[in-house]
């Protein structure tokens, strides 16, 4: 065939329109990105049915009430549950991102045991026959209080394991980590009588004076604070924040009063020493006062007048004295301790400064005040059976006041001052002021255990670890403390099958105690935790199991006297440790996490770049203190206790003098075998640049801050 | 009532920005709801995929007068010039992955149907879009979590917040199960509402006088007097839309008794704010 120009052409020219009208390349685009997005790695998640189950929260003390929307047997969200005395439906960033515990990369998936410097899987067999041996050594040797505890908290059934099997053992060396609530029970220790601890009825209060507490960055039960602050519009509550940096609350609060870093405890004592000049103290309460109210009436109006207090705080001695009389004056005033969380360190002098306001204005076991309650004892053990080593091993007294003593006498002692340490749902590996001297003490104990559910620091530290259900797998009873103005009693209910081989903390410690024998395992006759909790909460455990929590109480307690000799004995203020030019304080973030957990991968995602930037920790600072650094810079701040390299961020909201870092960076979660690099090796642990500075009297930590340089880097 | 029901939804957000404390938790929420994957560093934010997004806001002054105020940012959900449902990112969208639902108001994303050309992310005013530009990897196990309502996002197409759009579905078949016409208020609220601890975010319907979040807001039907692409401009004086002068509707609205705050909104030349911050939505016409 010829093909000439006419053909060609029409054969050409059909080709095209064949072409465009044909629905081939339409089908192949279509196709090309059917095909292009077709990733066969991508989850395609499985459908079931839902169903909700309710629990309660126990990743910090705010015992909030949780619902978990489940697909057949899978919790997929979790979320606030609606009517739950504490939180109301409301619900925290990191309760929310509590599935990614479950299948965090740095779980414990079986009980391990350290051989050199790596820790190798053994079962839950040899893990509790190790244990058991090691002990029954130590109680061989006639030492059985050389076996210690630290725990995150006293209350609940599984510190009381702890407790029981120490005291049974021989030991009267529990601890527990700093917190919130341990503050509230040593100031109403010193100024009500023990056992005892204080709730602050914020909801209902028309004036909140916070000395720092971050009511919106994790205070208290944080999502009851959310709440309570959030209502303060329609109810025409004030809150008045004092503190040195433009915080979260203190910029959503009605006034805002800059203090120099750590003389909140004198603006309290110079706000007392205005109330009781100008008689705007109600008469009624001061009655109950003993222990030197003259002395210490004498004390502040010699120490604390306007312009002294107002030389030491840097607040103008107008506003204090404005600031005196419209607490005074105020319906239901309270004032509220306890800088950011509230878990930092903490000055008795501070804690009974903010309290003695309240017990002068007589708000004390007042709708709106404060309620000075006993402490939440719902649990009834049955007796312990002691032995004689049990008998005088507990009557020994205990090592060290505070977990800070333990730490201290253990370092300084030659010998092993604790042959066995106990590690339980908190991390001092790296909550603690300077952890270094901590994982020192650590070092030299020579069998740690640690029932940690993540490799956390501390849990790296331990010989053998027994790791524990995280609490969306376990039953436990979760009370409410941490200030809030109601008693509640939780039940956390496990909502999935464990995901490793983890056990329940409670039934790591019978396993124990009965691998011990005699009188030991006799103190522990039940088979497993969840008949133990049944047995000993049997007071409340129908209501308990039935309807998931129990108020035990939601109002003022009786009336109560008030102790002031502690201040009446002028106790000195602490100064931040060193002497450089600038102060560096801890920030409290709401996103992150200080104690106990750290943040989930989802909590690190929402943190801001202004905090975190890569692997570098922002420091904040006001420009007349950069002094040539520049923002977005980078910078070297030196302390007493070390440097660190960090990027700068110029911040109006601090005050000139002052650095502000966050706390709960910094984590090294990671070993040759497992790590979350999602939380991981990011920024800077504030507690290694602070070192602890013990106050005198109470042998509390209460070192806020310490002294600062900062250099170019 | 039964007229009410058979008009065309209009799904809107009132945020309280007094309220707001910046906590996160709706952040987070979104994410648990959404399937939103994350990644070893998330701190440069312009490929974070955060729907939901908490801006820092401060009013600019120096020690002791700062002040700071955090603003929630979800999908604005615009309804375009006029209200017309010709939103900025659907207009520019060639593959009609992104589409405006005239029933509800809501401006969806079809992940299937996106091919990642990010024209939507340039035209969008609120950078409310986001692109994968990685596969999503969850650790080892820990995709059990993910829900079955939101299909996991694959790389090379964007995604943004849809309102939770699997939630009105959810609430829709019970509706229809139950026989139901429409849906209650409570019965369809985003994950972000559901989640915030302070109470600050209001979700329902703006066409709806019942609904808490049309209260609030009250919104103008008619065209605003300024500007005749504006619609629904709001009859509270302490509530404002951002960038609300470009006429893209958005849904999304902001309440604040601070000054500084509302003008923050959008950019104003000298002297503009002084006369723009007292014209508010006119209750004269209707």
């Amino acid at each position: 065939m010829k093909v000439d120009r006419r053909s060609f052409l029409g054969l050409g020219l059909g080709a095209v329109a064949g072409i465009a009208v044909s629905p081939v390349g339409l089908k192949l685009t279509d196709d090309s990105s059917i095909w292009t997005q077709n990733w066969p790695w991508t989850p395609v998640p499985v459908d079931g049915e839902v169903t909700y189950e309710s629990s309660v929260c126990s990743l910090c003390p705010g015992s909030c009430g949780i619902s978990v929307r489940k697909i057949d047997d899978r919790p997929v969200k979790i979320e606030g549950l609606a009517d739950y005395p504490v939180n109301d439906g409301g619900v925290c960033l990191h309760g929310i991102a509590g599935l990614q515990y479950l299948y965090d990369p740095a779980r414990i998936k079986s009980p391990l045991k350290k051989n050199g410097d790596k820790f190798e899987e053994i079962s839950w067999d040899d893990a509790i026959a190790i244990v058991a041996d090691k002990l029954a050594d130590i109680r061989k040797k006639g030492s059985p209080e050389k076996l210690a505890c630290i725990a995150d908290k006293e209350q609940g059934s599984v510190s009381g394991l702890f407790k029981r099997l120490l005291k049974t053992f021989g030991s009267p060396n529990f601890y527990t980590m700093p917190s919130l609530e341990s503050y509230l029970e040593v100031t109403a220790a010193a100024m009500h009588g023990e056992g005892k601890t204080i709730a602050f009825d914020l909801e209902n209060s028309d004036f909140i004076l916070s000395f720092g507490a971050g009511i919106i960055e994790g205070w208290g039960s944080p999502v009851n604070c959310f709440k309570a602050n959030a209502s303060r519009k329609e109810r025409h509550a004030k809150l008045y924040q004092i503190e040195p940096r433009l915080s979260n609350t203190a910029a959503n609060a009605d006034k805002w009063i800059p203090i120099k870093p750590g003389t909140q405890a004198d603006l309290a004592l110079g706000l007392c020493a205005v109330i009781l000049k100008n008689n705007l103290f109600d008469s009624n309460a001061t009655a109950n006062f003993k222990g030197g109210f003259h002395k210490l009436a004498a004390i502040l109006q010699k120490n604390y007048a306007l312009s002294k207090t107002a030389e030491i705080t840097g607040v103008k001695a107008v506003d204090i004295e404005k600031l005196a009389i419209l607490f005074a004056k105020a319906k239901m005033p309270v004032a509220v301790f306890g800088h950011g969380r509230g878990d930092g360190a903490q000055s008795l002098k501070e804690l009974a400064a903010v309290h003695t306001l309240n017990c002068l204005v007589g708000n004390i076991n007042k709708k709106g005040g404060t309620f000075v309650l006993p402490k939440n004892e719902y649990l009834e053990f049955p007796d312990e059976s002691m032995d004689s080593i049990a008998d005088a091993g507990f009557a020994k007294s205990k090592t060290g006041r505070y977990v800070n003593q333990l730490i201290e006498k253990v370092n300084a002692s030659s010998q092993p001052a604790i042959e066995a340490l106990f590690v339980y749902n908190t991390n001092p590996c790296y909550s603690l002021h300077d952890p270094k001297s901590v994982k020192q003490a650590f070092g030299k104990i020579p069998f740690v255990v640690s029932f940690s559910s993540f490799l956390d620091e501390t849990a790296k530290e331990a010989d053998i670890i027994l790791p524990s259900h995280t609490f969306l797998e376990r039953l436990e009873d979760v009370p409410s403390c941490a200030g809030l103005a109601k008693s509640v009693v939780g039940l956390t209910k496990p909502v999935i099958e464990p995901v490793f081989n983890t056990k329940n903390p409670g039934d790591a410690v019978i396993l124990i105690a009965k691998a011990l024998e005699g009188s030991i395992a006799q103190s522990f006759e039940w088979e497993i935790y969840d008949e133990c909790l049944e047995n000993i909460t049997s007071g409340i455990w129908d209501s308990l199991s039935e309807d998931g929590h129990v108020v035990i109480s939601d109002g003022p307690g009786e009336s109560t006297a008030v102790n002031v000799s502690f201040l009446a004995d002028n106790p000195v203020t602490i100064q931040a440790q060193g002497d450089y030019e600038l102060t560096l304080i801890p920030i409290d973030n709401m996103r992150l996490i200080n104690a106990g957990t750290t943040a989930s991968p989802f909590a690190i995602k929402t943190v801001s770049d202004r905090v975190l930037k890569g692997s570098d920790i922002v420091i904040e600072m006001n420009p007349l203190t950069a002094k040539g650094l520049k923002d977005k810079g980078f910078a070297i701040l030196t302390t007493p206790m070390g440097n660190a390299r960090v990027m700068i961020n110029l911040n109006e909201g601090m005050m000139p003098g002052v650095i502000g870092m966050v706390e709960g960076l910094g984590h090294t979660l990671n070993t040759k075998n497992m790590s979350n690099k999602y939380v991981s090796n990011k920024g800077v642990n504030i507690n290694d640049l602070i070192g602890p500075v013990i106050e005198s009297g109470s042998g509390l930590d209460a070192a806020f801050g310490i002294k600062a340089k900062i250099s170019k880097a | 009532m039964k007229q009410e029901n058979n008009k065309a939804h209009k799904f809107g957000m009132v945020i309280d920005l007094d309220k707001c404390t910046g906590c996160g938790s709706c952040m987070v929420s979104c994410m648990s709801e959404n399937n939103v994957p994350f990644k070893e560093d998330e701190s440069n934010k312009k490929d974070s995929i955060t729907w939901m997004r908490v801006y820092k806001l401060t009013n600019g002054k120096s020690f002791p007068d700062t002040e700071i105020v955090y603003l929630p940012r979800p999908c604005q959900h615009c309804g375009g010039k006029g209200d017309h449902g010709h939103s900025p990112c659907i207009s520019v969208c060639p593959a009609t992955a992104t589409d405006y639902g005239y029933d509800t108001g809501i401006v969806s994303q079809i992940y299937t149907r996106c091919f990642g050309c990010r024209y939507c992310m340039g035209a969008c005013p609120y950078h409310a879009r986001y692109f994968n530009w990685w596969d999503p990897k969850w650790p080892e196990g820990m995709e059990k979590y993910l829900s079955p309502n939101v299909s996991p996002r694959m790389r090379g197409v964007v995604e943004k917040c849809s309102f939770c759009y699997h939630r009105y579905q959810a609430a829709r078949d019970t509706a229809y199960y139950e026989g139901r016409d429409d849906i209650e208020e409570h019965e369809y609220q985003t994950a972000c509402t559901t989640a915030c601890p302070a109470g600050a975010i209001v979700f329902g319907d703006l066409n709806n006088p019942f609904h808490k979040v049309h209260q609030i807001v009250k919104p103008d039907p008619h065209p605003d007097t300024r500007n005749k692409h504006v619609i629904g401009k709001s009859r509270n004086p302490k509530v404002f839309r951002l960038l609300e002068r470009l006429g893209t509707n958005p849904k999304i609205y902001y309440l604040s008794e601070r000054e500084w705050v509302r003008k923050q909104g959008d950019n104003y030349l000298d002297g503009e704010w002084d006369e723009i911050k007292n014209h508010h939505g006119s209750s004269s016409h209707g």
